[in-house]
């Protein structure tokens, strides 16, 4: 079970804002899902690997050498955000 | 004598190096080479992560930490992987850092610095490849800024984040470690110090057995020192109030001096690692013996070999090894000259004349050193000579034979130091005679005279010598 | 009259008239669509088909227009994956899909409506409104892929990309009654493909036909060294068809054909396979045991990815910006106001599924649960030579009827997600008619073995008229 507190916390986690008035609303439909999930629960999984790539590929690498990068205009093409080369933010504090 | 640590101090180190002496970043293809650049020039689609772009694992720097690593004398892994590090942040492209988490490329290294007492094994407990963030600059000071601007040029920078055991009892002790291993790092030719940024520590401090504080923020091997010496202090005297260290981030002020804590909300993480979706596992042991076979001489075996080959003493032979530069600067200059006059020309000279106006020895060129030892030794200018040439050439440019031309260096002809002596004697007898009675004073001021004389191209001590018998 | 027309009529239509003309005749129908597939024509569509003419190129889909999902990478066009947070983004690159098509001389109509960022099966997450199933309007065309397929199917694009994370391309093909292919992982670029699912999905070809889903894949597939998970394989899919099915051994997992399955959505397959049995095929039943686990594992490996992948908007660089006292804020109203509730819903059980404390319980046991499907797969097909099933459960459902409940969803996905867990391929093709409204038969094979779903596939259309029917209104 997902408290309305937890789902403030990964609302921050995930920077989220979640309005205090929705949090619960919110922690009622990620249970309703979370519940279908307890389904694995009934799964023996005792001694399986996690399959986190269905491919058996390693050591694929790139040589250390240069290929173009973009211009500073098409870098901060996507933004109004920007000053002198940079791209603006507010402030982190 | 053995350094018995009286406050029970256990510092134990991260360090963040970034491997800028490759040609490109961790991911992708970008240069390295943005340091004179403007801001946003060396940038890609994956480097500035945007939507859809995807990374590729540099070959070069999974060599190169591996050799940090072998250099290290860690083992390398059977089997590493890359995975996400969740979290916020401007300078962050895609809110997730790609490094490694518990497969890293290489761990339980040692390392042999000097330490309080002797020989101190740091133990490496791992070290891991990573991504660096982009920069940020703040408009104003960090709390009251008015905003923020983002550089991504160094975004995507391939990093290897070094992580001692807490072995280090001193300050002193953490920047040694911190200075062998730039100088580790610079022989294997993956990194390049002189390089803003290019060496970053987080420190972990406990006293007494107590809770420890992770300062984070150095950004300098005096830095460190400082700031560890900062935090010993303030912990000591909170504990002496009846306060606990409590675990906590801290972060170093570099301006003041001081270490501040940093509880903000921001520090609460949970960084959510799982494996990059993106890249596949590195099995690259089989690599090894072949990396160790591409292995430089390394500063130790160098410093032995000094001693060994050229017949310098210790002390020179690790001071001339202690930076790669100068250990190649001081090899060329041996090749012409004297080794053992040269060590100590390169080693207490050149080095000393460096320090004091914070220069490396680029400025110095091995040519001008070995001509102006050659002089030394063919005793055509004094020693003290010597140096104000070097003085001169470092704050004034030039060359060693028109400096010691100008100067009027050239030391004289022994016939002419010998008609002056005695031309001296003759014109001074009371001098002379004052100095029979004892008064020392009498003696200098003969040997100005001589010097005068030959405007100062004679060796004092010579005329001095000169002097003395022939009046006794 | 919008009109189904294939690779090979386009072909002949160009060497008649002009890349030109058909180019414009197809921006013509999508101005005036009843089903609203596309979010953003192509501006320079026509000046590229201009430039194929002047080339007289012999290139496979020289003056071919193509429709794109709209969360594959356009350089210059807009590509928003549908969602309020990319508004305005232009992607400064090419998808590597992207450079392969218009190397291959290939128009690039405009951009397709999706659920938003690929979070959906019905494309009602789309923050522009539906795309909307040209045989019925009132229902929806499936998703992610909706408007990939409505855009098909109305007669707008002879062929599409789209992608397939857990059915993306397979469910609106067998809503809209079209063909789609989801290819094995790792066989077609990721580069450019904005991630939903980076384990799970691949860019697949949509189209009327088989040979043109073919055609399409010989252009889109191969080795690109910009994607690390990327196979190095030479295939020739067009070829591949061209040999009959005689002799191939087919399995009928008993667990797609459960109680939950619409009867008639069940006849229709079992007259598929009838059919295949008269071409020279036999069938056994296998089985596919933790099938019942699939969309769990699924649905938790999809989201503890999509957290992590969807991290990037936070309105520093590109797409909407909210205003906030600092930059934490800021992101945080951004992400909120930015994301559609589907989305946030995602990326919230994503986090923490990935958060401390639940990390082993959720994600770690999904992963494992996904060893035991793929599992399932590798030994049905060691016995097999394909899989065959019903790609959907049921026929398209009405606009509106599922998207308040969310995990009803999630359950019309039960037969389409396993096959990204294990990373085989699946072509949905059509196999009949429920309701008045389109069924979809799925055919799935080994890693790699494009071929025989392919020719199994072929076979089946060449042999049926199913493919033949068209939506009121297209010709
Ligand atoms: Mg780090
Ligand atoms: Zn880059």
């Amino acid at each position: 079970m997902i408290t309305e507190e937890e789902v403030e916390h990964v609302g921050w986690l995930a920077r989220i804002e979640i309005d205090r008035s929705k949090s619960k609303e919110y922690a009622e439909q990620l249970n309703s899902v979370l519940d279908y999930f307890k389904q694995l629960d009934e799964v023996d999984t005792e001694g399986v690997e996690p399959t986190y790539h269905v491919e058996d590929l390693v050591n694929v690498l790139r040589p250390d050498t240069v290929t173009e990068s973009l211009t500073q205009e098409e870098a901060l093409q996507n933004t109004e955000h920007k000053k002198d080369g940079y791209f603006r933010a507010p402030g982190i504090m | 004598m053995a350094y018995n640590n009286p406050d029970g101090v256990m510092i134990g180190l991260e360090i963040h190096v970034q491997l800028n002496r490759l040609k490109t970043k961790m991911f992708c293809g970008c240069s390295t080479q943005y340091h004179n650049s403007q801001p946003n020039t060396h940038v890609c689609p994956v480097c500035m992560g945007l939507p859809g772009a995807l990374p590729v694992i540099n070959e070069g720097a999974v060599e190169a930490s591996m050799k940090v690593g072998l250099a290290l004398n860690c083992e390398v892994t059977d089997r590493t992987q890359f995975h996400r590090k969740n979290y916020y942040y401007p300078d962050l492209p895609k809110g997730y850092q790609v490094s490694q988490y518990d497969y890293p490329i290489v761990s339980n290294g040692k390392v042999v610095i000097e330490g309080e007492d002797g020989e101190l094994v740091v133990r490496i407990r791992r070290a891991h490849m990573e991504e660096d963030p982009g920069k940020m600059v703040h408009m104003g000071t960090i709390d009251k800024s008015r905003g923020t601007l983002i550089d991504y040029n160094r975004s995507g920078m391939a990093l290897l984040e070094i992580v001692t055991e807490p072995d280090l009892r001193s300050p002193k002790e953490a920047r040694r470690f911190l200075d062998k291993l730039r100088n580790i790092l610079e022989y294997l030719d993956v990194f390049d110090s002189n390089l803003e940024g290019s060496m970053r520590v987080d420190a972990n401090i406990s006293i007494g057995g107590g809770s420890r504080t992770e300062v984070k923020n150095i950004s300098s091997h005096k830095g460190a020192e400082r700031a560890l010496i900062y935090e010993i202090m303030r912990q000591k005297n909170l504990l002496r109030r009846g306060g606990v260290v409590t675990m906590e981030t801290r972060h170093f002020d570099e301006a003041r001096g001081v270490t501040t804590s940093m509880r903000t909300k921001e520090e609460e993480h949970d960084y959510r690692y799982f494996p990059e979706p993106d890249l596949v596992p590195l099995k690259v042991k089989d690599r090894t013996s072949r990396l160790l076979d591409t292995l430089p001489e390394l500063p130790d075996a160098r410093r032995d070999r000094f001693v060994s080959q050229y017949g310098v003493p210790e002390m020179h032979a690790k001071a001339l090894t202690s930076d790669i530069k100068v250990a190649d600067f001081y090899e060329m200059v041996a090749e012409k000259v004297d080794p053992k006059v040269a060590a100590t020309w390169v080693a207490d000279v050149l080095k000393g004349e460096l320090n004091y106006r914070d220069l490396t020895v680029k400025s110095f060129n091995v040519e001008d050193m070995v001509k102006i030892i050659q002089m030394v030794i063919d005793d055509r200018i004094t020693d003290r000579s010597g140096v104000e040439v070097i003085r001169t050439m470092l704050d004034s440019g030039g060359i060693p034979m028109d400096i010691v031309q100008q100067k009027g260096l050239m030391k004289a002809e022994d016939s002419v130091v010998s008609s002056a002596v005695d031309e001296a004697i003759k014109e001074n007898a009371a001098a002379v005679e004052d100095y029979m009675q004892g008064k020392e004073q009498s003696m200098n001021f003969l040997v100005g005279q001589v010097m005068k004389k030959t405007r100062g191209r004679a060796d004092p001590q010579t005329v001095r010598e000169m002097i003395i018998s022939r009046i006794k | 009259m919008p009109e189904w027309i294939n690779i090979s009529g386009i072909r002949e239509k160009i060497t008649d008239t002009s890349a030109e003309e058909v180019t414009l005749s197809h921006i013509d129908k999508i101005r005036n669509s009843r089903t609203y597939g596309f979010s953003a024509i192509n501006e320079k569509a026509v000046e590229q088909a201009k430039e194929i003419d002047s080339r007289k190129t012999d290139s496979p889909l020289a003056g071919v227009p193509i429709a794109i999902k709209d969360n594959i990478s356009t350089l210059g066009i807009p590509t928003t994956c549908s969602s309020k947070i990319l508004e305005g983004y232009v992607p400064p690159y090419n998808a590597h899909v992207i450079e392969r098509l218009v190397d291959a001389g290939a128009v690039i109509l405009g951009k397709t409506k999706m659920d938003e960022f690929a979070m959906g099966s019905s494309t009602e997450t789309c923050c522009e409104g539906p795309a909307l199933n040209p045989w019925d309007t009132e229902r929806v065309a499936g998703g992610s892929s909706g408007g990939s397929a409505a855009a098909v199917a109305s007669g707008e694009a002879p062929v599409a990309l789209g992608s397939d994370t857990g059915g993306s391309v397979r469910s609106p093909a067998s809503f809209c009654g079209i063909v789609a292919l989801k290819p094995t992982y790792g066989t077609v670029s990721r580069y450019g493909l904005i991630a939903y699912a980076n384990s799970l999905e691949q860019i697949g070809p949509m189209g009327t036909c088989v040979k043109d889903v073919a055609t399409v894949m010989d252009v889109i597939a191969g080795h690109d060294p910009r994607d690390s998970t990327s196979i190095k394989k030479d295939m020739n899919y067009s070829k591949s068809i061209e040999k009959d099915i005689n002799g191939m051994k087919i399995g009928i997992p008993e667990e797609y054909l459960s109680d939950g399955i619409n009867p008639e959505v069940q006849k229709c397959v079992w007259d598929a396979i009838h059919k295949m049995e008269d071409l020279g095929a036999t069938w056994k039943s296998v089985s596919l045991p933790h099938t019942k686990y699939a969309l769990s594992s699924y649905y938790i490996i999809a989201m503890s990815e999509a957290s992590s992948n969807l991290a990037r908007f936070d309105g520093t660089r590109y797409g909407l910006r909210a205003e906030g006292e600092n930059w934490h804020v800021m992101a945080s109203r951004t992400r909120a106001e930015g994301f559609g509730d589907e989305v946030k819903r995602r990326i919230l059980l994503g986090t923490y599924a990935l958060s401390a404390g639940y990390h082993d319980k959720y994600y770690l046991k999904a992963l494992k649960v996904r060893t035991l499907v793929k599992g399932d797969f590798d030994r049905a097909l060691s016995e097999t030579d394909v899989l065959m099933g019903p790609t959907m459960p049921d026929i398209a459902f009405k606009l509106g009827e599922k998207i308040k409940d969310p995990l009803s969803l999630y359950l019309t996905d039960v037969n389409t997600v396993p096959v990204n867990l294990a990373g085989v391929p699946s072509i949905s093709v059509p196999c009949g008619f429920a309701d008045k409204m389109p069924v979809g038969l799925q055919i799935i094979g080994r890693h790699f073995d494009e071929e025989s779903i392919l020719r199994a596939a072929y076979s089946f259309e060449q042999n049926t008229d199913h493919h033949k029917k068209r939506p009121e209104g297209v010709r």
